[in-house]
């Protein structure tokens, strides 16, 4: 499997993502925000962090970099793409994928383990996992409340692409919804980041299912 | 516009004394320009000069094998085997955060990052260690909630994870709340990059953020006592953008591994200024700086202003100037400034030209060889007079007091606010003693902690200031690590007076001791003076840093107790009340000595303990709070009851030092009690843990309502 991770000048999860994705034996190519070219890669990694300080809103400069077109097209054409937290807010910024992330209710930062209920095994992501399991994934983030419009969220109820949400909903995300898929079931946006869960040591190695599923899946096609 | 007039109330304005302002004539041999006055200031103030702490700073033991750079340059640098080295400091932040607390603690975080990566290191851990006020002062919770969220804002934003730190409440601190922050960073021994310039003719070059008027006179104002006047102040702090940091960083790294640098220095307190004179001075050159060239951020700045402007996310950097083309383009590609803004000149000079006029012409060594430099006049603290009788107290009430206070009850409040988490190596994220991080990579990993007791170093600075750095040896021990370094961050009032310089000299004398002993030297620090608010003082806080290696993960003690393990103190315990946590939270009482720190008895016990670690589940050093509190958090943490067979408040709240807790399954436990007779370490069977009751002695509570208060009480406190 060959996965790109793009790096915004202000991505902070871009190493741990790489590394997660080595780490399940994938090849990883590292692209810069500013390229306007995507090598030929099986899955597009957006990462987490603070893609442009989060000033004006969390991902909304990022979805207009010059990048964005190309992994619209990727997108477009088919591709896979896994949006974590920061990554998760700019795929809803470019609109490939619907809702938006708004401040935590709290009104607080929050980094915590929590546990999240698998709501779909179909998927190439989750498909490890098995539908109605719960993991344990941390989150980071000041803006994760997922919210969206009564129609997309019972569209994404309908067609089975709510992929996790939260046990105990930590920051009033509709639905308790931590991810969800797009509509071809290839793109996979969720807050809590699996790149931080790929060892028990680091106080859970649940994320790792999720990259091996998307390995295994890669590699038969 | 015309500089003004030097007068005696400008020269008083700018912090400096009538014989410092003589000293001043005799190096320049005339009248200083308003820059020239401006940038002595800047230099010769208490924050950047040390003026009233180097005397006694001198006598720390600051070398080992180990140490690969001690004090005096950004950080310290420490060998952790295979080409590596950990690069560490601690710095405070306190009067700009009690100032404007979201800014001021943003950028105490931001500064220290800098101080960091400056020597080509890239973040992994930071840590802070915070005093507030009395909960119930009228600013308190502002405070706590501002310094937290701006703590938060940087270092998440930046992407370095916040593994530890303390958060303490005393009414010493109503006007005058501690804000300290630690970073540490991993470089290879053979990357690393100081501050010194060499060559003449070299070219100057200006990297990051543009200058603004932000925090014109910063420096000058952390030197000095605060009043009523001090809303006035809020303009003097800066304004943090980590956005701009996280680039700095970035380019910074990739403008080192592209070898162009000769020296490099970060912009913090009296920005230009100090790390121009630092890069001159260190390597033996002059320097000359072209304003005009500096990126601004406002129209119309003067020198004095950019001299002294303290805006963020700033580097001065000597270049190889055969390589300009290619640290241009990094800059470019992370959109920050580049610009050179002056040359190193072989002549003994601090030139400073705009538009073409000399703002300041001043021997450049003098500016830091011929501070001033006090021995100030100070007093022993006086012994305590003995701990008065002690009431029959129900072990459970002491507990609640204990759990109930924001000062010990659990922390996630805070440090949920952090990311603690980034970077995927995070082994022990905050919450019970050190944090723990992998080296990215290796097999190995890194312990941080912060601490000190101030109440102890009040009641008896020198065995205060022990006290703090064997609480730090046991933190780092208490996880597995080998201590290897320290970091002193030392917050104190007024020098002037000589019973608080009495406290200084007393607590560097402890912590030179324990430092020696315990085989940490001191490779970094700052010095926080004048921490007085209308004449009152903090209570003395030499807060230490301190990092410990451990050389495989194997060694890492991180696990939970289970049902039927049994609970032993190591080290010998003997009931001392004296400025505990107990007396002070449940009774108001802050009497008696401090407990005596046996220095010996801390290597033996820790030594120990770390031999032992395989027979050990959990462990935990035992500080203020004693054994019921540490024994509770350890019980609270596995959700697991506890029985502490002690029903002697002594035994059960006393603070004797060289103690750890460790949990041990029932098959490991007799390995450990031969291992310790072999040791001739004392090691006392107090309880075991298991059911879901508390029971200290004869008195129980059931542990889920002791958690719930334990849990709720820090929001409660700062609601």
């Amino acid at each position: 499997m060959k996965a790109a991770v793009i790096t915004f000048p202000g991505s902070n999860c871009d190493r741990d993502l790489a590394v997660a994705f080595e780490a399940v034996g994938a090849e990883v190519v590292h692209v810069w925000h500013k390229d306007t070219d995507l090598p030929k890669v099986d899955v597009v990694g957006i990462p987490g962090g603070f893609s442009f300080g989060d000033y004006l809103r969390c991902g909304a400069i990022a979805a207009r970099s010059p990048i964005a077109p190309a992994l619209a097209a990727h997108v477009e054409r088919g591709g896979y793409a896994l949006g974590i937290c920061n990554g998760f807010q700019i795929l809803t910024e470019t609109g490939l994928l619907p809702g938006a992330l708004m401040r935590n209710t709290g009104l607080k930062y929050i980094c915590k383990q929590v546990k999240l209920r698998v709501e779909t095994s179909d998927s190439v992501f989750t498909s490890g996992y098995g539908k109605g399991s719960v993991v344990t994934v941390p989150i980071a983030h000041h803006d994760g409340n997922y919210t969206a419009d009564a129609e997309t969220l019972a569209a994404l109820r309908d067609q089975d692409r709510i992929a996790f949400t939260y046990a105990e909903n930590p920051n009033g995300a509709m639905e308790d919804i931590a991810g969800i898929l797009s509509a071809n079931r290839r793109v996979l946006g969720m807050m809590p980041h699996p790149e931080r869960a790929m060892d028990p040591v680091l106080g859970s190695g649940d994320g790792r299912v999720m990259f091996e599923g998307l390995l295994g899946r890669m590699a038969l096609a | 516009m015309s500089d003004p007039q030097i007068t005696p109330e400008l020269i008083a304005a700018h912090g400096l004394k009538p014989d410092e302002y003589q000293r001043i004539l005799g190096i320049i041999g005339r009248e200083p320009t308003f820059t020239e006055l401006g940038i002595f200031s800047a230099m010769w103030n208490e924050h950047c000069s040390y003026k009233s702490s180097k005397k006694w700073l001198r006598t720390l033991p600051t070398s080992g094998p180990q140490v690969i750079c001690g004090p005096g340059e950004n950080a310290g640098v420490v060998d952790i085997g295979d080409g590596q080295a950990v690069i560490f400091k601690m710095e405070s932040h306190n009067h700009p955060s009690y100032i404007e607390p979201h800014q001021g603690a943003a950028t105490g975080v931001g500064g220290i990052l800098r101080d960091v990566f400056t020597m080509g290191a890239r973040p992994i851990a930071a840590m802070n260690a915070l005093s507030f006020g009395v909960p119930s002062h009228p600013k308190t919770a502002h405070l706590v909630k501002g310094v937290v969220e701006g703590i938060g804002s940087y270092g998440n934003a930046f992407g370095v994870p916040t593994v530890g730190g303390e958060v303490r409440f005393h009414k010493a601190y109503n006007g005058n709340c501690l804000v300290n922050a630690f970073a540490a960073g991993l470089a290879d021994t053979d990357a690393i990059f100081y501050s010194a310039a060499s060559g003449v003719g070299m070219p100057v070059v200006y990297l990051g953020a543009k200058t603004g008027r932000d925090g014109v006179g910063g420096a000058t104002m952390a030197s000095a006592e605060f009043d009523d006047t001090i809303e006035e102040k809020r303009p003097t702090v800066q304004v943090g953008d980590p956005f701009t940091e996280k680039r700095l960083l970035e380019a910074c790294l990739e403008l080192m591994a592209s070898g162009a640098v000769i020296s490099i220095q970060d912009m913090g307190a009296a920005g230009l200024t100090c790390s121009a004179v630092e890069m001159g001075d260190k390597g033996g050159l002059g320097i000359r700086l072209d304003l005009e060239n500096v990126p601004q951020r406002e129209t119309n700045m003067t020198a004095y202003e950019m001299m002294l402007s303290e805006s963020q996310e700033r580097m001065l950097m000597v270049l190889k100037p055969e390589m300009e083309a290619e640290a241009r383009a990094i800059f470019v590609k992370w959109d920050l400034d580049f610009a050179i803004v002056g040359e190193t000149i072989p002549e003994d000079r601090f030139l400073i030209v705009h538009n073409g006029d000399i703002k300041a012409d001043i021997q450049l060594s003098k500016l830091s060889s011929s501070a001033p430099e006090y021995d100030r006049p100070w007093v022993e603290t006086p012994r305590a007079a003995p701990l008065a009788e002690v009431p029959l107290i129900d072990p459970i009430d002491g507990l609640h007091a204990l759990i109930t206070s924001p000062s010990y009850a659990h922390k996630a409040w805070v440090y949920e606010q952090y990311d603690s988490m980034v970077m995927a190596d995070t082994v022990r994220a905050p919450g019970l003693g050190a944090g723990v991080v992998r080296v990215h990579g290796t097999g190995k990993a890194l312990a941080f902690t912060s601490d000190v007791t101030p109440r102890y170093v009040k009641a008896n600075p020198f065995e205060g200031g022990k006290q703090a750095v064997a609480e730090a040896y046991r933190n780092l021990t208490a996880v597995g690590a080998l201590p290897l370094a320290t970091t002193d961050n030392l917050n104190f009032g007024n020098p002037e007076k000589p019973e608080i310089m009495g406290q200084f000299v007393g607590a560097i004398k402890g912590i030179g001791e324990a430092v020696a002993a315990l085989d940490m030297p001191i490779v970094s620090g700052n010095v926080s003076l004048y921490n007085e608010t209308d004449g009152t003082a903090i209570l003395p806080t030499p807060t230490i840093g301190a990092v410990g290696l451990l050389a495989s993960l194997d060694d890492l003690i991180a696990g939970l107790p289970q049902h039927g393990d049994m609970a032993f103190v190591i080290g010998a315990t003997e009931g001392h009340l004296g400025q505990s946590a107990l007396l002070a939270e449940l009774l108001g009482r802050e009497d008696g000595d401090a407990p005596h720190v046996d220095l010996a008895a801390e290597k033996q016990n820790g030594e120990f303990l770390r031999a032992n670690r395989k027979l050990v589940r959990a462990a935990t050093d035992l500080a203020d709070g004693g054994l019921a509190l540490a024994a509770f958090e350890m019980a609270d943490g596995a959700d697991l009851g506890l029985t502490l067979a002690p029903t002697d408040i002594g035994h059960l709240f006393g603070e004797d030092q060289a103690r750890y807790l460790v949990a041990v399954s029932q098959t490991d436990a007799p390995a450990l009690v031969n291992a310790a007779q072999a040791a001739g370490v004392t090691l006392e069977h107090v309880g075991s843990f298991g059911g879901d009751t508390v029971t200290l002695g004869e008195a129980s509570a059931p542990l889920s309502a002791l958690s719930d208060i334990y849990r709720g009480a820090f929001a409660k406190a700062v609601a």
